[in-house]
């Protein structure tokens, strides 16, 4: 297994010269948890709009599986396995939970299949089955927009569970999280690698320690360093990156 | 030679009407997101108020500066236009800010009404209501300042208002009875006849320019100028750019971001009111004057993008100037060795209507190439 | 699902044994003068139903409906005029002899067979929405820009069928009623009649094909789209090819319902495509209630009635109400007067004055400042 799941190289994206990401250069094994952190603007999003299609690199490549998905539309790259949760939940309030998971579950994607074909009864056991995970069971005939905030995010990243991507990309899955619904995020995340690969971006240190995965550091477009959480923590350079040179923070 | 600078200035002068009737719309809706289908009745308005202007200067009192009429016209226009754009921003439009497409259906039921006010209201009590709510909303401004002290200010705010309903009926009767054309029931057109200078034309290399396409040209030059220098160089101007990009900071900083929609709004319907003294003084004024333009002004929005004056200016000028090459027939003169299956298919396309037919398939076609116009915008505010 | 819940059944219910009692009664109670309205007014529910789909589940507000109400109409009137032009010279519909037209232009011919006719109606409005919502959703183009592109493209239809006298007889438009079909007078009492229950019939079969659209995930994505659509695609759903198949439908049954139109008011003619028109349409559904098929068919025949009746009253007034109408609907009532009644307004109104107490909430939902949700 030497082929990386998903390849980044030389990523650079700038809106008028402002440079978000440049020269990014990323690898990310089958089945690997990593975790993405870095300082407000160091582009982690965008980097996210880059893997997902929402946004064309001014220059450079993403490869997923071995094929180049540069500039292909964001429907497409969905459809080749790679699922979006979003910084603030994204569920469709008008929905109802149960609805939202259908839509998320459904395959093929494509108007005709959608409109002419049922619902099997495998999928409809393994919307109940995300239903228990998450806890929403009761819930299932009630608009999502009427849901907690918490309750939003499970939903989404079940929805993206649902989805059966083989690269599930979490955008700051705990912001707005209780410590305890936090930990049984990180457990979720954690079971869940190894049949999927996750990249999860966050703040949240805590919350990055308990992943027990490789962090990234994210500054300024570019990636600063790799490692275990604990050497990361050591590195001089993400010292200065989060907190100012040392003398600042002795004041 | 002739014959291309002919083309052209038909080209501009077409042009120039379309941008200075696009261009209080693509300024609200650039700014603001907010698409005003009563844009076309607020320019109607304006050509209103040219009428009534006019009209009024032809009384033994002010016989003597006729002539001068049409540039008082503008500020009035402009006055009028902008109050009632005001009056509709703070009434309706105000509580639809985030919903643009129910501001386009508020909007358009505005344009309803003011129509149909036009044609059943005789235009000198119009005129009357609009002096009413002209003093009744600028009175504060003009008042002293100790005045309008918080503890008589709602005793102070009902007597302007009860001396503006006044004067309103005083100068309502007056008129009526003066101006007799004034005091009937207005579902006619009425026209606006230029002052004496204004007619014929001006004679260069054997083309004959008519005079009042000039004066549009320059009424057009003059306010995209102002409205440039405006939004660019004063500080209500910076406000208004600042809201624009982020309403939620700006309002932090202690802009009233209130105050600058009011602003915003105000400047894009007074716009409006400018485009009808230009439109008064082409044609026939009627209920309908203004819807006549606005589509012509959504090819330009559509076409020069949001949020560039340069855009609006560009897309403007390009559709006048294929407005007349298709729509005139002009092509052929211009190009006479066209190929003769070209030639039928420009035939067919060889009115004003069926130019606007071709004009618009090649807008659409544009839109493949461009989907958001000339000048987009770039960055992350793009998806919003 | 239970999306609507036991009560509000029982009041769809409700209002269907109405609607169906009246139109059933109709006939017998109604003079001929006021039947041929009402199914005029019923045809007007098809293309209020196709606006709903389009705008109420899919967020995409037309404002040219009308090109595709005309084009049907005017399918059903070209059929109409050459199945009944056998005394004319040269065989052919009467007003071509004012042009000094003496041959058929080539796309009359087909409308010779009732068959394509029939396909036609539907067929060719539903072809031309779904190219030129293909053209416009394929970018992205979205909100307000669509509605203004609409717009335009609606007044470029009239110009061109306006301007061609020699094509489709310009701006006097096609006559239907002096037409024959089935060796009748197409404007006779008895074809009337039975026009309005074609109509009927009709109104409630695209009632059931709308709802089926509707009803299961594909509408959920409709919704989807409406609410967030980036959202959507990054799911894996082409959002592109959803809205041009809905915008193609919304345009079939324009078509329907302008050919059922034409037959009953006796002519199709290019005012079918002026700009108030075709934004008529979306009030009816604004006023119905938007996503609520229901309110779409309620609210295309009351506003219609209304209206025929104020007019007659009152002419100058309409202007004002309808204008009104939209400003009072958009601001204080947006989801309508179904969508109003289905969201618990009447009871609301009750507990503000004080009859009834007001239903328990979530404490979460009254601090998201959300409305009242039944536990």
């Amino acid at each position: 297994m030497n082929i990386p799941l998903l390849e980044l190289s030389q990523i650079t994206v700038s809106f008028d010269g402002l440079y978000a990401l440049n020269n990014l250069d990323l690898k990310l094994n089958t089945g690997e948890l990593r975790a993405v952190i870095g300082p407000n603007g160091a582009g982690k999003t965008t980097f996210l709009d880059v893997i997902t299609g929402k946004i064309k690199p001014t220059s450079g490549k993403v490869i997923f599986k071995g094929r180049s998905i540069t500039g292909k539309k964001e429907h497409k790259i969905a459809r080749l396995g790679i699922g979006r949760k979003f910084q603030s939940p994204r569920v469709f309030n008008n929905l109802t939970v149960y609805e939202n998971l259908a839509l998320a579950i459904s395959n093929p994607k494509s108007p005709w299949p959608i409109l002419i074909g049922k619902q099997s009864n495998v999928q409809r056991d393994q919307i109940i089955h995300l239903m228990n995970i998450i806890n929403l069971q009761s819930m299932a005939n009630l608009k999502a927009g009427s849901l907690s905030h918490g309750q939003k995010q499970w939903l989404e990243i079940s929805m993206l569970v649902g989805q059966n991507p083989d690269l599930l990309l979490v955008d700051e899955p705990v912001a707005g999280l209780t410590d305890e619904e936090t930990d049984l995020t990180a457990d979720l995340l954690k079971s869940l690698s190894g049949d999927h690969t996750i990249l999860v971006i966050d703040h949240d240190m805590e919350f990055i320690r308990k992943l027990e995965s490789p962090v990234s550091v994210l500054h300024q477009g570019k990636v600063l360093c790799e490692g275990s959480m604990d050497s990361i923590q050591n590195n001089p350079q993400v010292i200065e990156v989060y907190l100012g040179k040392p003398e600042e923070v002795n004041e | 030679m002739q014959l291309i600078l002919e083309s052209l200035f038909n080209g501009a002068a077409i042009g120039s009407v379309l941008l200075i009737a696009a261009l209080g719309l693509a300024i609200v809706f650039g700014l603001m997101g907010v698409i005003n289908l009563a844009h076309g009745e607020l320019m109607m308005i304006g050509a209103y108020s040219t009428y009534v202007t006019q009209l009024v200067f032809r009384l033994p009192a002010l016989k003597f500066f006729y002539s001068t009429y049409v540039i008082v016209a503008l500020a009035i226009a402009f006055v009028v236009s902008a109050v009632v754009g005001i009056l509709l921003e703070k009434t309706i439009i105000r509580r639809l800010y985030g919903s643009p497409l129910e501001t386009l259906l508020a909007t358009w039921g505005v344009s309803l009404i003011l129509q149909q006010f036009v044609r059943s209201v005789p235009l000198a009590y119009a005129s009357g209501l609009i002096v009413t709510l002209l003093i009744g909303l600028l009175s504060s401004f003009f008042l002293p300042e100790n005045i309008l002290k918080y503890k008589h200010k709602k005793f102070v705010k009902l007597i302007t208002w009860i001396i503006s309903i006044f004067s309103g009926l005083l100068i309502a009767n007056c008129l009526s009875s003066t101006i007799s054309k004034l005091g009937r029931a207005s579902a006619r057109n009425v026209d606006v006849t230029a002052p004496s200078w204004m007619r014929g034309g001006v004679e260069f290399i054997g083309i004959t320019f008519p005079i009042t396409r000039i004066v549009i040209i320059v009424i057009t030059i003059i306010s995209i100028i102002g409205v440039t220098y405006f939004l660019n160089k004063s500080v209500w101007g910076m406000r208004i750019r600042a809201v624009t990009q982020n309403r939620s900071m700006s309002d932090c900083l202690g802009i009233s971001t209130e105050k600058v929609d009011v602003l915003t709004f105000g400047i894009g319907s007074g716009l409006a009111g400018i485009a009808g003294v230009a439109v008064s003084l082409l044609g026939s004024v009627g209920p309908n004057v203004g819807s006549n333009y606005i589509v012509g002004c959504f090819m330009v929005v559509v076409l020069g993008g949001v949020g560039n004056l340069l855009g609006t200016i560009i897309a403007s000028f390009a559709i006048g100037i294929m407005t007349d090459l298709i729509g005139a027939g002009r092509l052929l003169t211009v190009w006479p060795d066209m190929p003769d299956s070209l030639s039928t298919i420009i035939d067919f396309f060889a009115t004003t209507s069926m130019a606007r037919v071709l004009i618009f398939a090649l807008i659409v076609i544009f839109l493949q190439f461009r989907p958001t116009g000339l000048f987009p915008q770039k960055g992350r505010m793009v998806e919003g | 699902m239970n999306k609507i819940t036991k009560n509000k059944r029982w009041l769809s219910f409700l209002i269907w044994v109405l609607i169906i009692a009246f139109i059933i009664s109709a006939p017998s109670i109604l003079p001929v003068f006021r039947l041929n309205l009402l199914g005029r007014y019923l045809s007007l529910a098809i293309v209020a139903l196709g606006v709903d789909l389009i705008w109420g589940y899919t967020g995409l507000l037309s404002l040219g409906q009308g090109i595709f109400f005309a084009l049907g109409g005017y399918c059903s009137a070209m059929y109409l005029q050459l199945n009944s032009s056998q005394d004319f010279p040269n065989n052919i519909p009467e007003f071509f002899g004012l042009y000094g037209v003496t041959k058929l232009p080539f796309f009359w011919e087909p409308f010779k067979s009732p068959i394509f006719t029939l396909i036609a109606i539907w067929l060719i409005p539903a072809l031309i929405s779904a190219f030129l919502g293909f053209l416009v959703f394929r970018n992205r183009i979205k909100g307000v820009y669509f509605s203004i592109l609409t717009q335009a493209a609606l007044l470029v239809f009239f110009n061109f069928f306006n301007g061609q006298q020699k094509l489709i007889n310009g701006t006097n438009g096609l006559k239907t009623d002096v037409t024959q079909l089935f060796g009748q007078m197409v404007g006779s009492d008895s074809m009337q009649r039975l026009f309005f229950w074609l109509t009927a019939i009709i109104v409630i079969m695209a009632w059931f094909f709308s709802r089926w659209i509707v009803r299961e995930r594909f509408g959920n994505v409709l919704i989807g789209i409406r609410d967030d659509e980036p959202r959507v695609r990054f799911m894996g759903y082409n959002p592109t090819y959803f809205k041009t198949i809905v915008f193609g439908i919304a345009g079939a049954l324009a078509g329907i319902s302008g050919a059922l139109y034409t037959v009953q008011s006796g002519i199709v003619s290019p005012q079918f495509m002026t700009v108030p028109f075709s934004i008529e349409m979306v009030i009816w559904v604004a006023v119905g209630g938007r996503g609520t098929l229901l309110g779409a068919i309620l609210g295309a025949v009351i506003i219609n009635y209304a209206k025929s009746l104020v007019s007659e009253a009152l002419p100058a007034s309409w202007m004002f109400i309808q204008g009104g109408l939209f400003i009072f609907v958009v601001t204080t009532l947006p989801e309508g007067f179904l969508g109003w009644i289905q969201s618990d307004g009447p009871r609301n109104i009750m507990v503000r004055l004080g009859l009834r107490r007001p239903l328990s909430t979530y404490p979460s939902l009254e601090a998201d400042g959300k409305e009242e949700v039944k536990p």
